[in-house]
């Protein structure tokens, strides 16, 4: 920062950087980890088997049968997982990598989800959201469970 | 009109199973120690689970109770067994305006690389990092160069590069904020994240 031109091209590449951070919708926003029995991964009305190693996007539903469980590491480093039958819909996931803020809004429809909270929780808490059939969670940083149906 | 009454007392009975059907929260004691909890909203009523074992049952008065460990096993066993590997992150420690590693910091590489091999699917972010010594776009380069010298000890040791993804920020995130043109070897690092 000796002069002001280095400063001026400083600003530049930090701007730079922040735009290179910012997650589009159309970029994966987390892996699946752990697979047993059938899931499937529903995609524009399309329901596609779940793999090891699978990309999933905002937008997904990420189901599992009688038997079949799953887990999903997402890019701000949260973790979820599902039990047999369940149904969970990532309905909004927006992350900056940079800052760590973001928005994480998920619904669970039927059966058991495990999870533990990640950079947006921590960033601010309650950006990370999962509804219920009956209620709305907001996550302040934490490992947790619910069970849809379950109380 | 007995009829009625029975029809009637079936409808009321539906009605309050329907109001019951609820849902059940519970916050369980986390590996970093942190206890921020969930909050847990239902119409206008909301409940803050803050300790381990907290829950509430939404089709109740959504009452805060302590569950037992053997409930949330019964229930939760399959979910719990499919929790991905917590993810993780390093520091490695470079020498001034270089990419030489820390003497200190080798092991550490070893640890990521078994750390990368016991996870299926395994994505490592490595950002680079300077302190303030130097002109901000000089140490942009250094960062990303520092970030690049990690990615190859990585791949030289068997680790794909296509699940790396790496970035530098120059001196723009100091672990210890510091004056401009001030020496501070705890800001000249790469960050491992591997989850």
């Amino acid at each position: 920062m000796a002069n002001r031109n280095s400063s001026v091209l400083g600003c530049v590449a930090a701007i730079a950087v922040l735009l290179g951070q910012v997650a589009w919708a159309a970029d994966p926003i987390g892996t699946v980890k752990t697979l047993g029995g059938a899931a499937t991964i529903t995609r524009e009305g399309a329901a596609i088997p779940a793999t090891l190693g699978m990309s999933v996007f905002q937008a997904d539903t990420i189901a599992t049968a009688a038997g079949g469980r799953i887990g999903i590491t997402f890019v701000d480093n949260s973790t979820m997982s599902l039990g047999p039958n369940a149904s969970l819909s990532l309905d909004t996931f927006r992350f900056d990598s940079t800052t760590y803020e973001g928005q994480f809004q998920t619904t669970l429809k039927q059966g058991t989800l495990a999870a533990v909270s990640g950079r947006i929780a921590k960033q601010t808490p309650e950006a990370m959201t999962v509804r219920t059939p009956s209620a709305i969670l907001g996550v302040r940083g934490t490992k947790f469970v619910v069970q849809a149906g379950g109380g | 009109m007995r009829i009625v009454h029975i029809a009637a007392a079936a409808l009321m009975l539906t009605a309050l199973a329907g109001c019951a059907a609820g849902d059940l929260v519970v916050v369980l004691p986390h590996e970093d120690g942190s206890v921020g909890g969930v909050s847990v909203t239902k119409g206008a009523r909301q409940v803050l689970l803050d300790k381990p074992l907290a829950a509430t049952k939404t089709g109740g008065g959504l009452d805060a109770f302590t569950i037992e460990t053997a409930e949330v096993d019964k229930r939760f066993s399959d979910a719990l067994a499919a929790q991905p590997v917590a993810p993780r992150s390093y520091s490695l420690y470079f020498e001034e305006g270089s990419t030489r590693l820390h003497a200190g910091s080798k092991a550490v590489l070893q640890e990521i690389l078994a750390d990368v091999a016991r996870r299926p699917s395994a994505e490592i972010t490595v950002i680079g990092h300077t302190d303030r010594i130097g002109k901000v776009p000089d140490n942009d380069a250094l960062s990303r160069r520092r970030a690049a010298a990690v990615v190859d000890f990585l791949v030289t040791n068997g680790v794909k590069r296509d699940i790396m993804s790496v970035a530098g920020r120059g001196e723009r995130e100091p672990i210890v904020p510091t004056p401009d043109e001030t020496e501070e070897p705890r800001n000249r690092r790469a960050e491992i994240s591997v989850r």
